[in-house]
């Protein structure tokens, strides 16, 4: 039995290799200094689903990004290694977003895809390393979740078996479909692009970029080739509520950033006497670092 | 992440070559595919584009999985049990990486499931894959053998076995037997036609069979009984799923310990002819070996990107007396050497995979329909091109390999004799690519009538009308006085009536072309790319006069009684 299986991922700035001026004065990531890429932990979710679909064959994998056009990166990313549909989340109304206007925007795309059993999404993206959306995206949709999941054990009619990371170990659990998994970074890594379907799908655009071409040759190569387009909504495509999409639907607000340099300073050797231990509590306590 | 293609920036000038526009429109028949198969180019450009994005995917593979296996899977190796193989578990996840990034029947047409690559961009896939690890190489490259099958096999073989080469099975070319290594006419593995089957049984046993256990293996045997030369030979398929043949055991190597060696017993094994009857050593095996020996030439050119790697690294970090060892010029010189080799014989390389290509394509049209007189010309001259160019290609490429490897560990001092370091493995692994698929030894046997017919002087005189950057001519004099020296010592050789001394010299006379060819070439390269090739090509050339003059001065002074000490030896 084949499983309608949604991917959710975003292109983030490669935060790791920050340099100097990865922050703006105005406390928001300078995508301009950092290179964008595919979030790590969304290919980790993207190979559970190609691992699905392996299995379960019938299966099909629709992938959604949010974001700038730019995003369709991470779109044909998919499409190389399997994805079979995509989605473009996109629209100036959608900028600023927070995790509440992300999963909600989300929600509402996943809502206009319609059939699905299992939502897969990294556990967080490297930019906010919040670990919100995930979860906010099942609770919108009144789903279950499993989080910090390494692996999807099996899925045997409606029930999911998936291991899943906790404090000091893993935990297996069973849920029944259709839920939210989302995936952590140490889940098995993602499988390389695919000759053939890199090949196949390397000029996949977005449908008003097609819409837009003017040369006869090339309307007439993506009118022959329908799999090469990509969906492209905006907020009134997904029914979003203005109120509660980009920045208006987010209320986290930046305070201040700053720049911290970490000042380690020289280490202490405290021996285990009763001497010593009680001459470190007091400094701890002295310098509020406890108490 | 790590990956091979962008790190060596040279692939990706040798694919721009401007014959790849010829090699691409035979290949693609003026792209005739475009509209029949979603992953087939539109035009050059797209073509071109298309090979660049896979060979991304590839050097990602070899930087991000191959590379780091390798030396998990050095030190599992194969295991064989109950007649069957085990692969490392490195090389399991090796195998089902590339299989699912649909790198295998890479050359292939597409109506089986292949890329249709030409031979090209594939060979650089091995030069890729031989710098990762050159044990997985020997796996990986085996699909070389679908070349084979492809064109001798009849329209139904290659549907039934081509789609699943493509689809990721293994195959393995059995010709090697305990009495028959070199010497393949002496092939005794028996081929018997039984009525009662419908069917050809194989009995007998080979050996040294790199991956032994494949699901598809191609068989040279004996099925004139009476016989014992190469005209009793046919070839055969063999498919795994018939049963009959087992694994008695796999070797216990130097290197390459990844690739399993195994020695097969066939009991009354099932297996069908592959083309006609007693063509099987004269005809067939010779193709088969042909494109073996360019994927051992592209083993030796990664094996020394390899050695360059490991050797430029540690020689920076290394420091001695206060500085790094890379500062002292007896270290900079083995290390500049190294490169100068790597890059020449990477020309070597490329040069004659373009020569492939254009017959092979050429050839492969000619199946479809008549050619023009001047395709048939051109088919001709590229076929002797690349008969004459592959013998060079492996010999050197693999000579190198081992040289540099050598160099790579010197470089290294002690630490390079211990096990820590990759280095000890890439020179165990470099060993065996100047013996199978023909030593060098026979590779001189293969090139030297192109040398005393002067073929190859032909070509050196082709690529001396090429112009080169000004600055650069005192290089191009060398050159031709390489290739006059050259000449003077294969007319010494030519005039005397001795063949005992045309053998003992030939290798001599082949280094000498060879150096004189990769000269040129490389020099070609520096012109185009300064940057790239400039520092290689002064240092090649300087380091390839020498060995010329040194090859000429044992020529010139060698008085033929002194034939007799060679006797004794």
């Amino acid at each position: 039995m084949g499983y309608k299986i949604i991917v959710l991922a975003k292109q983030v700035p490669d935060t790791r290799n920050v340099g100097p001026d990865a922050m703006t004065p105005e406390g928001t990531v300078n995508r301009a200094a950092l290179p964008a890429v595919f979030n790590p932990e969304d290919l980790n979710a993207l190979e559970q689903a190609l691992r699905i679909k392996d299995a379960h064959p019938g299966s099909t994998i629709t992938m959604i990004t949010m974001g700038l056009p730019k995003a369709t990166d991470v779109l044909r990313e998919g499409l190389f290694r399997g994805v079979d549909n995509t989605v473009l989340l996109t629209d100036r109304a959608l900028g600023g977003a927070d995790t509440l206007a992300t999963s909600y925007t989300l929600a509402q795309g996943i809502k206009k895809v319609g059939d699905y059993d299992i939502i897969l999404c990294g556990r967080q993206a490297i930019d906010g390393d919040t670990a919100q959306v995930g979860p906010q995206v099942a609770e919108k949709l009144g789903l279950t979740q499993i989080t910090y999941t390494e692996e999807i054990i099996k899925i045997e009619g409606k029930t999911i078996t998936a291991k899943r990371h906790i404090d000091g170990g893993v935990e297996t659990v069973e849920a029944p479909l259709p839920l939210v998994v989302t995936v952590n970074g140490s889940a098995a890594p993602c499988r390389t692009r695919n000759a053939k379907l890199t090949m196949k799908f390397k000029k996949a655009k977005p449908a008003p970029e097609i819409a837009a071409l003017t040369d006869d040759g090339e309307k007439a190569f993506y009118a022959a080739r329908p799999y090469l387009t990509i969906t492209q909504w905006g907020a009134a495509d997904i029914d979003a509520d203005p109120a509660q999409i980009g920045k208006a639907g987010s209320p986290t607000n930046v305070k201040a950033v700053k720049s911290i340099v970490f000042t380690a300073k020289e280490s202490k050797s405290f021996t285990a006497s009763d001497e010593d231990i009680d001459n470190l509590m007091a400094e701890l306590i002295g310098s509020n670092t406890i108490g | 992440m790590a990956n091979y293609y962008t790190e060596t920036p040279e692939l990706k000038y040798h694919l721009r070559h401007p014959l790849m526009k010829r090699i691409v429109e035979l290949k693609e028949r003026d792209y005739a595919d475009k509209d029949k198969f979603d992953y087939a180019p539109q035009n050059l450009e797209d073509a071109m584009d298309n090979y660049d994005r896979v060979l991304d995917i590839v050097g990602e593979i070899c930087g991000e999985i191959i590379g780091p296996n390798a030396e998990g899977v050095d030190h599992d190796g194969p295991k064989c049990e109950n007649g069957r193989v085990t692969y490392a578990p490195g090389t399991s996840v090796n195998l089902d990486a590339t299989r699912k990034a649909g790198l295998m029947g890479m050359a292939m047409p597409r109506r089986f499931g292949g890329l249709n690559f030409p031979i090209v961009p594939y060979i650089m896939a091995a030069d890729m894959v031989s710098s990762a690890d050159a044990g997985f190489e020997n796996l990986w490259g085996l699909q070389d053998c679908a070349e084979t099958l492809y064109e001798f096999g009849n329209e139904d073989q290659k549907q039934r076995f081509l789609t699943r080469v493509c689809a990721g099975e293994t195959m393995s070319m059995d010709l090697t037997e305990p009495d028959a290594g070199s010497d393949l006419q002496s092939v005794m593995l028996k081929a018997t036609y039984s009525e009662a089957d419908g069917s050809w049984l194989l009995n007998g046993v080979k050996r040294f069979i790199t991956n032994g256990d494949a699901d598809i293996h191609l068989v040279l045997a004996r099925s004139e009984e009476g016989t014992k030369d190469g005209r009793g030979l046919s070839m055969f398929i063999y498919d795994k799923r018939q049963g009959g043949v087992d694994v008695r055991r796999i070797e216990n190597k130097m290197g390459i310990k990844g690739s399993p060696t195994c020695e097969l017993v066939y009991k009354n094994a099932h297996a069908e002819l592959c083309g006609d009857r007693k063509l099987g050593l004269i005809k067939y095996v010779m193709a088969l070996m042909n494109g073996a020996r360019l994927g051992i030439a592209a083993q030796g050119v990664g094996i020394s990107q390899a050695a360059y790697n490991e050797a430029l690294a540690y020689a920076r970090d290394r420091k001695q007396f206060g500085k790094a060892i890379i500062e002292f010029p007896a270290v900079a010189d083995m290390l500049s050497t190294i490169k100068a080799k790597l890059d020449a014989s990477r020309a070597l390389l490329y040069e004659t995979a373009r020569f492939v290509d254009v017959y092979k394509a050429l050839d492969d049209i000619s199946k479809e329909r008549k050619l023009t007189p001047e395709e048939r010309q051109e088919q001709k001259k590229y076929a002797k091109l690349a008969d004459a160019f592959t013998p060079l290609a492996k010999g050197m490429g693999s000579e190198f390999a081992n040289q540099n490897t050598y160099d790579c560990i010197q470089i290294h001092g002690g630490s390079g004799f211990m096990k820590e370091y990759k280095c000890e493995r890439i020179y165990r692994d470099a060993r065996i690519t100047s013996i199978y698929e023909g030593t060098t030894q026979l590779q001189t046997v293969a090139a030297i009538r192109y040398v005393t017919s002067g073929a190859y002087a032909a070509k050196i005189a082709e690529y001396d009308q090429q112009p080169v950057a000004p600055e650069l001519d005192i290089f191009k004099n060398k050159l031709k006085d390489m290739a006059d020296k050259t000449q003077m010592a294969v007319n010494q050789v030519n005039e005397s009536k001795s063949q005992e001394f045309h053998d003992l010299v030939a290798r001599r006379l082949y280094e000498m072309t060879a150096y004189t060819v990769m000269g040129y070439l490389i020099l070609h390269d520096a012109t185009e790319e300064p940057e790239m090739f400039g520092v290689s090509a002064r240092n090649f050339i300087r380091y390839a006069e020498a060995e010329v003059e040194k090859h000429m001065t044992f020529i010139r002074k060698f008085q033929e009684e002194s034939l007799a000490d060679y006797r004794k030896a």
